[in-house]
C-alpha cells in the first residue's frame, strides 16, 4: 500500500516522552553483546601483519614459516584475495587497503594475516612471516603533498577530473567546484574584504570499541558475519563482492556498537576474516588493537583552507570563496567535496565560489566522520565571519544573522532551500541566557554556525504482532545513538498501544530487506518513516480482523487508541476490540498479523546549529578550559528528546576534541607516533562542562512526523566555536586545529614578537 | 520539457553550460539523456548523481518524476558519517 510521505500535524501522545532505552539493562549490565562477545565452535585467533613503512614495494612475502608453526591454521596474503572487482576503481581500492597487493601506502597497511588456535600462536606465526620490502619516498602532510616537487603517491590514479590547465600536481586527484554568481563583480562591490588560510590536522573518530568480527565460511560457500558495524547490508554486499560470495548466502547480524560516527561504514578487517575462516574451514575471529584502528582505520581528513569573503560596511556579504584541499589517504575520495558544498550553506550569498582538491598522502584511507568535510570547512569560513565582524565593528551573531539563508535562498551548493533553521537558531543563540553571562580574564566567548545535509535511503521493515497482542518491529538501521528507542515510540504513536508493548529489534540481513547503512543522520529519519507505513498497513490488517470478528463490512471499522472500533449503522453497541484480542483469534480469522513496507526514504530535510562557547587560556601553560558550551539545533520533531540532546552533546564533545587536542603526529619516516589512547587525547568528562542543549522543531515537511536527522550536525560548529572563544581570549586569530598548548604558547609568543 | 541546473564540475563535463533544457519525465530517462548528449557526464553518473527537486533531495528513486515548472538541480550523491 503506497502511503504519504508528507507532513500533517499531530497531537502527539507517545512521540516527545522519554521512556528507559530498551538496550539500556544489557548495557549497564554487560549483558549487551560487541563485536568481540560473540563466539563460535572451534573458532580461531586472527591476527594482521602491517607494514612498518609509509611507503614500499613488496618484492616478496615468505610464509613458509608461519605456515608450519604448530597451531597455524590459515596465512593469508593478497595473492589469496584474487582481484574480482571486474575493472571497479572504487572495489579495488577496498580490496586494496584490507590487504596490500605489491605496494604498502601507509605506515599499517595490511600485507598478510594468519589464523591460528590461539592468540599466542597467532602472533609468534606473524613473526615468522618474511616480507622483502623496497622502502619508496613517502609524503604524509598535504601541504607537502600538492607541491610540484612532492613524490607521488600513486602514479595510475586518475587525475580526469581536474583541470589540466591548473597544472596541479598528480596527487590530486579530484577538483570540485560549487557557486553561483559573479564572484570578481562582488568582491569590486565589498567596502571590507578578509582573507585568511587556515589548517586542521587529521583526527580520529575515537570509536571506544574496536573493529571485531567473528567469520565463518563453509564449504558449501554459504557465509555468517558477527560484526560490530553501522552498515550490515552494505557490509554482507562489500565482502561477498570481495570474496566471490553470493550475497544471499552471506548472512550478516550486526553486534550492539560501541561508536562508529562514520568509521564503521568501511570494510576493514572483515573480508580477510571470511577469506581466512574459508581456508582454515573454521570460524576466525579477528579483533583491532587499539594501535590497529589508529593505524589502519578510520581517520578524517587533514586540511588546507584559504577563504576571501568581501562585505559592505553595514555588514552584507556581497562575495564569498573558498579554495579547500583535503588529504584522503591513498585512495581516490571526494572529502573536498563535500567541504566545498557545506563551506558556506548557513549564508544567504549573491555571489559565492568553493572550489576542492583532494589530495593522496601516505596515510590511512580517509573514512566518513560525521557530518565528514563539514567541520574544516565550517572552521575557517566561521573564523573568517567573525574576523570580517570585527573590521567592520558589528557583532558577529549579528552579522550572522544579517546574512543567514531563509526559505527561498539559493543555496551555497546549488538548490532553493525550503523551510529551514538557521536563522531560528541564531536568533535562539542571541536570546540565550549564555549570551549575556559576564567572562573573566584571560576567557573568552565564540560563536558558530553549522549545515548538514542529512540522507534518507532505502529501508525495509517488518511489524509482526504476537499472539498476546505485543509487538515485534524489526528494523535493519544500526541502533547508534537510541533508534530503538524512538522507532518503538513511532510504533506506538501510530498503534495507540502502550510503549512497553512494542520491542524494536535490528534483524540481521538474512531475514529483512535490504537497509542502507546508518549514515547521513539517516536511521531515526528513514527507519520512523518506514515504519510508520509498516504500522498503517498492519493497522489494515487488524481492522479487516476486527470486521471478520464482528461479520461486518471493513469500511465500517476504524482504529483508535488501540483498538478498533465498529462505526456506522447498527454497530453501535458492538464493544471495542484491544490488540490483544484481534492478536488472540488470530488463528481462526486468517493467520498471522503484519505490517510490512519497503521505501527509498527521500526529502531528508537539511539541517543547521549554532554553538557558543566560552572557554578560559592559561597564558603560562597555553592549557585550556571549556567554561560552558550551548548547542542549539533544529531537530524537525525530537522524538525522544533525552537522545537528541545525546546526539548533540555527543557531537559537541567530538568536536571540542578536535578543537583543541586531537592529531595524527607523524614523524619524518611517515610512521604514526601516537597510536594510543594517552597521546591521542580525546576529552573525557572530567574536561568537559555540562553542554547545554535547546531543541527547536521546524518540521521537515517530506516526513509524517517532521522528523528531520540529528546526528551529525552538531559537529559541524565545534571547531570554529572554539577557535572564535580562543582568539576572542588571546587576542590572536588562531589558524590551526588542534589548539594545543604549544600552538596557542607559539600564537602568544608570535604576538608578543608582532 | 524541464530546465536543469548543473552543478560546477558537473557542468564542466557538459560543455561548460550550467543548464541545459532536457525532454524527461523521470529522474531516470533524465540522467540516461543528459549522458547521452554530453558522454562526459557519465562518470558522474557512475559515481552517483543526486537530483534536487524544489530543494528535495532524491538520492536513489529513479522513478520519481519531474514535475514541470520546479528547479531542478543535479548534485553529487553525498556520503554521510
Amino acid at each position: 500500500m503506497a502511503h504519504d510521505a508528507s507532513y500533517s500535524a499531530h497531537d502527539f501522545k507517545s512521540v516527545g516522552t522519554r521512556p528507559v532505552r530498551p538496550d539500556g539493562i544489557d548495557k549497564v549490565t554487560g549483558r549487551a553483546r560487541y563485536g568481540a562477545d560473540f563466539n563460535m565452535p572451534g573458532q580461531l585467533v586472527g591476527r594482521i601483519l602491517r607494514s612498518p613503512h609509509a611507503h614500499a614495494r613488496i618484492r616478496k612475502i615468505d610464509t613458509s614459516k608461519a605456515e608450519k608453526l604448530k597451531g597455524v591454521k590459515a596465512v593469508l596474503t593478497a595473492a589469496d584475495l584474487p582481484d574480482l572487482t571486474d575493472g571497479d576503481v572504487a572495489f579495488h581500492d577496498i580490496l586494496d587497503n584490507c590487504m596490500a597487493r605489491g605496494r604498502a601506502l601507509y605506515d599499517g597497511h595490511a600485507v598478510a594475516a594468519v589464523a591460528a588456535i590461539d592468540a599466542r600462536t597467532a602472533r609468534e606465526a606473524l613473526k615468522l612471516i618474511a616480507v622483502d620490502y623496497e622502502v619508496l619516498p613517502h609524503v604524509t602532510e598535504i601541504d607537502e603533498a600538492i607541491k610540484s616537487s612532492a613524490h607521488v603517491v600513486r602514479e595510475h590514479v586518475s587525475t580526469g577530473s581536474v583541470d589540466p590547465e591548473l597544472n596541479m600536481p598528480p596527487n590530486t586527484t579530484k577538483r570540485s567546484e560549487f557557486g553561483h554568481g559573479d564572484i570578481e563583480a562582488g568582491f569590486r562591490k565589498a567596502e571590507v574584504v578578509v582573507e585568511g588560510s587556515y589548517r586542521t590536522e587529521q583526527a580520529h573518530q575515537g570509536y571506544i570499541e574496536p573493529h571485531a568480527c567473528v567469520a565463518s565460511v563453509n564449504s558449501d560457500g554459504t557465509g555468517e558475519l558477527w560484526v560490530c558495524t553501522q552498515g550490515h547490508f552494505a557490509f554482507r554486499h562489500f565482502c561477498a563482492r570481495l570474496l566471490g560470495m553470493d550475497v544471499s548466502k552471506l548472512r550478516v547480524t550486526s553486534s550492539e556498537i560501541g561508536g562508529g560516527f562514520g568509521g564503521k561504514t568501511h570494510v576493514w578487517i572483515e573480508p580477510v576474516a571470511l577469506a581466512l575462516s574459508r581456508k582454515a574451514g573454521r570460524p576466525v575471529k579477528l579483533v583491532m588493537s587499539r594501535e590497529e584502528v589508529f593505524r589502519a582505520s578510520g581517520p578524517t581528513s587533514a586540511t588546507s583552507i584559504d577563504v576571501k569573503i568581501g562585505a559592505t560596511k553595514d555588514g552584507r556579504i556581497t562575495a564569498a570563496s573558498a579554495t579547500l584541499r583535503f588529504s584522503c589517504g591513498p585512495y581516490a575520495g571526494s572529502w573536498a567535496e563535500l567541504g566545498a558544498m557545506t563551506a558556506f550553506a548557513c549564508y544567504d550569498l549573491e555571489n559565492v565560489r568553493t572550489v576542492g582538491f583532494d589530495v593522496l598522502v601516505n596515510r590511512p584511507k580517509t573514512a566518513a566522520y560525521r557530518a565528514p568535510s563539514a567541520p574544516m570547512a565550517a572552521f575557517a569560513v566561521e573564523s573568517a565571519i567573525d574576523d570580517l565582524a570585527r573590521k567592520i565593528g558589528i557583532d558577529a551573531l549579528e552579522l550572522r544573522i544579517r546574512n543567514a539563508a531563509k526559505e527561498g535562498t539559493k543555496s551555497s551548493y546549488g538548490p532553493v532551500y525550503g523551510p529551514i533553521g538557521i536563522g531560528p537558531t541564531l536568533e535562539a543563540a542571541k536570546n540565550h541566557p549564555h549570551m549575556k553571562a559576564p567572562l573573566g580574564k584571560n576567557q573568552g566567548r565564540g560563536v558558530a554556525c553549522g549545515f548538514w545535509f542529512n540522507f534518507g535511503g532505502q529501508t525495509c521493515t517488518d511489524l509482526n504482532i504476537g499472539a498476546d497482542g505485543t509487538v515485534t518491529l524489526a528494523v535493519g538501521t544500526v541502533d547508534v545513538g537510541g533508534s530503538r528507542a524512538s522507532l518503538s515510540l513511532v510504533a506506538v504513536e501510530e498503534l495507540g498501544i502502550p510503549y512497553g508493548q512494542v520491542k524494536t529489534v535490528v534483524a540481521d540481513t538474512g531475514t529483512l530487506g535490504y537497509n542502507d547503512t546508518t549514515e547521513g543522520s539517516r536511521g531515526t529519519f528513514s527507519s520512523s518513516m518506514a515504519a510508520i507505513f509498516a504500522v498503517r498497513n498492519a493497522i489494515q490488517v487488524l481492522r479487516e480482523r476486527a470486521a471478520k470478528m464482528w461479520d461486518i463490512p471493513v469500511d465500517d471499522v476504524v482504529w483508535e487508541d488501540g483498538h478498533a472500533k465498529a462505526r456506522g449503522k447498527g454497530h453501535g453497541n458492538l464493544p471495542r476490540l484491544s490488540l490483544k484480542q484481534i492478536a488472540e483469534a488470530a488463528v481462526n480469522t486468517g493467520g498471522p498479523i503484519a505490517g510490512h513496507s519497503e521505501i527509498v526514504a527521500d526529502g531528508a530535510g537539511v539541517s543547521f546549529t549554532t554553538h557558543i562557547c566560552d572557554i578560559e587560556i592559561d597564558p603560562e601553560t597555553g592549557g585550556t578550559k571549556v567554561l560552558r558550551y550551548t548547542v542549539i539545533q533544529d531537530a524537525g520533531k525530537a522524538v525522544h528528546p533525552t537522545y537528541v540532546e545525546g546526539q548533540y552533546q555527543g557531537a559537541a564533545a567530538q568536536g571540542i576534541g578536535w578543537a583543541l587536542n586531537e592529531e595524527y603526529v607523524y614523524g619524518k619516516d611517515g610512521r604514526l607516533q601516537n597510536p594510543g589512547f594517552l597521546d591521542y587525547r580525546i576529552p573525557v568528562c572530567s574536561d568537559l562542562p555540562m553542554i547545554d542543549t535547546e531543541i527547536l522543531e521546524i518540521p521537515n515537511p517530506n516526513h509524517p512526523y517532521g522528523i528531520r536527522g540529528v546526528g551529525e550536525t552538531s559537529i559541524v560548529p565545534p571547531l570554529a566555536a572554539v577557535a572564535n572563544a580562543v582568539s576572542n581570549a588571546v587576542g590572536v586569530r588562531m589558524t590551526h586545529i588542534p589548539m594545543s598548548p604549544p600552538r596557542i604558547l607559539a600564537a602568544l609568543a608570535a604576538e608578543r614578537v608582532g | 520539457m524541464v530546465e536543469v541546473k548543473l552543478w560546477g564540475s558537473l557542468g564542466a563535463s557538459a560543455g561548460g553550460t550550467d543548464k541545459v533544457d532536457i525532454e524527461a519525465k523521470t529522474i531516470g530517462e533524465l540522467l540516461r539523456k543528459l549522458a547521452e548528449r554530453y558522454p562526459g557526464v557519465q562518470p558522474h553518473v557512475t559515481q552517483g548523481i543526486a537530483v534536487s527537486i524544489n530543494g528535495v533531495v532524491y538520492r536513489d528513486d529513479w522513478s520519481k518524476e519531474l514535475p514541470e515548472d520546479t528547479e531542478i538541480f543535479l548534485l553529487p550523491r553525498l556520503a554521510g558519517g
